[in-house]
């Protein structure tokens, strides 16, 4: 057995909670992530699934060390880097790599898309970025010519292809993957999933795949989080999750989700009493 | 058979360069029945809802077809009186919820404005009436509800008010515009429900606007997929489940992620599937020739 890429202890994340902003003196903090701990198995996919609010983007940002934990360790490839200062985290950074949400937003738009490709290959100062790049677009099926066009002439689904290739092309040992085909239509959408699955395979990446969506977890990913208000309820083989859901809260989440299947029974089984009569934090 | 509760015959509309939106669509909606309108982004479903609701950007045009509401032809109303019938007989549930609600003003008097002020009921009733509908879709606080900004209530707290004012002057067509896609599933899975048993209640038809095959199979009786602007195929949702006759409808199924299969769901549409498409729709494009005497409300 190999030790893991990730360990993950006793994490927590308290943020600034700007809805409780007095008008004077300090902000005080909300509690987004209570005490995790985890580990993220090298090359494989561990899914991270929960609800809107539930704290599964604040780990994947504690991951990637974009959010800078409060309490615990996270412990990367046997460093810890919980609370290492940014000039000491800029070697790491190359084998933390992360595919956004919407790949619109976080593509320039006013470079091209072999600059935005080229951009992290020429800030680690690698040799024969021309190549890489073309290599990257060739790796995620697009072809050379998209290296001189721009984001808005291209569809949501190649975009995200962008997204991938940039991510990918230092080769790194981690990928974060948040939500990164909530936009996106069920056709494109299997095809970037598709894409991922392949490229995880063949680079032997680590990937932390975050969705809300159970049945793409249950595809791409060999062991699962379930989180629910910011702590874990349950994790484990994504097979023996799916077969024998332990928690109620995770037997709910199945239950919710929609088949593509006639179930005249599905409706009715659920409860529709109001649960909530709080507003909610701010997403 | 009784006169359907909405008819749209040959619809197209076109953008000001001429390009077609929308393919000569034709559909039905019967009384009390839910039809789903299912397609990818791009595909035209929230244009036919707009369109039925006299509510198409003004870039678009209604170049030839024919809207019946309740065995009215719109096109034969002047725009005012088809404004008018429009608003009595119809109502919207829009997708995202905080951008419907005015977030200046409380939650009770966004609701009863459209009974009081566009069909003229005193106040009393509209209280009464809107009370009764919260109560339906389960907000134990009416009180504290409606005296709440729209900010002050959870996405499912507000889709809950918006379809409680939807049904609330007993149209007798609803359209449902993605009304769940910004929900967790949890919450959609309530929605849902409480649509559907709304719906049944007040035998209410919903034109229900999803990208979702999942919300499809759940919620209607009936279905028309869209691709371009063109209906692909449609069918009893149980039908469609069970053989798709569409080489589309059935590259659309095999896409949609499924957590009990997951090895023979999600896979990609084949590239042929759309290029025949393409090629079927821009021969019919060719020999389209818009039939002049268009009505609709543009």
């Amino acid at each position: 057995m190999t030790e893991p890429l990730f360990k993950v202890r006793g994490l927590k994340v308290a943020l600034p909670d700007m809805t409780r902003k007095p008008p004077f003196g300090r902000v005080p903090l909300v509690e987004i992530l209570k005490g995790l701990d985890f580990d993220l198995p090298r090359r494989s996919v561990t899914g991270i699934v929960g609800e809107s609010g539930s704290g599964k983007s604040t780990l994947g940002r504690s991951l990637v060390r974009l959010i800078e934990p409060t309490h615990g360790t996270v412990k990367f490839d046997d460093n810890d880097i919980t609370h290492l200062g940014e000039q000491r985290l800029a070697p790491l950074r190359r084998d933390l790599q992360m595919i956004f949400q919407d790949p619109m937003s976080s593509l320039n738009p006013r470079r091209t898309i072999g600059s935005i490709i080229a951009a992290p290959l020429k800030h680690n100062g690698l040799a024969n970025v021309g190549e890489r790049v073309a290599e990257a677009l060739a790796r995620v099926g697009l072809p050379q010519a998209f290296a001189t066009r721009y984001r808005h002439e291209l569809s949501g689904g190649q975009r995200q292809r962008v997204g991938i290739a940039r991510a990918l092309a230092l080769s790194p040992k981690f990928v974060l993957a948040d939500e990164i085909v909530s936009g996106l239509d069920v056709s494109t959408q299997a095809q970037i999933l598709t894409l991922l699955e392949r490229l995880a395979d063949e680079m032997e990446l680590t990937v932390a795949f975050i969705s809300h969506d159970l049945s793409v977890v249950r595809r791409l990913c060999r062991q699962v989080i379930v989180m629910r208000m910011g702590q874990i309820v349950e994790a484990g083989p994504t097979d023996t999750l799916f077969a024998a859901p332990q928690h109620p809260y995770t037997r709910e989440l199945i239950a919710a989700f929609p088949l593509p299947e006639i179930d005249p029974d599905w409706l009715a089984s659920t409860p529709v009493e109001e649960k909530e009569t709080q507003p909610p934090l701010g997403a | 058979m009784s006169t359907p509760c909405l008819e749209i015959e040959s619809l197209s509309a076109t953008l000001a360069n001429g390009v077609r939106v929308l393919r000569s669509v034709s559909l039905t909606v019967e009384p009390g029945e839910v039809r789903a309108l299912v397609g990818e982004s791009g595909a035209g479903k929230s244009m036919i809802g707009k369109a039925v609701l006299g509510v198409l950007p003004p870039s678009i045009r209604v170049v030839e077809g024919r809207i019946t509401l309740e065995g009215t032809d719109l096109g034969n109303l002047s725009p005012r009186a088809s404004r008018a019938l429009i608003g009595a007989r119809t109502a919207l549930i829009p997708q995202d919820p905080l951008t419907a609600l005015n977030p200046s003003r409380r939650i009770g008097p966004q609701m009863t404005d459209r009974l009081v002020r566009i069909l003229g009921w005193d106040s009393a009733k509209a209280d009464r009436r809107i009370r009764k509908l919260l109560d339906d879709v389960r907000i134990r606080e009416p009180d504290r509800v409606l005296r709440c900004y729209p900010h002050e209530l959870s996405g499912g707290m507000r889709q809950r008010v918006l379809i409680a004012a939807a049904f609330a002057a007993e149209p007798r067509l609803i359209v449902a515009d993605e009304p769940t896609t910004a929900l967790d599933v949890t919450v959609q899975k309530q929605i849902l429900r409480l649509i559907a048993e709304l719906q049944r209640e007040h035998g209410t038809a919903i034109l229900f606007v999803t990208h979702d095959l999942g919300v499809v199979a759940k919620i209607s009786q009936k279905v028309t997929v869209l691709y371009a602007g063109k209906v692909v195929e449609q069918a009893d949702t149980a039908a469609l489940f069970a053989a798709p006759q569409h080489a589309y409808t059935r590259a659309l199924m095999a896409a949609t992620p499924r957590y009990t299969d997951p090895m023979a769901s999600l896979r990609p549409v084949d590239e042929a599937v759309l290029a025949g498409l393409s090629a079927e729709i821009a021969t019919a494009d060719r020999n389209w020739k818009p039939n002049t005497k268009g009505s609709g409300h543009d």
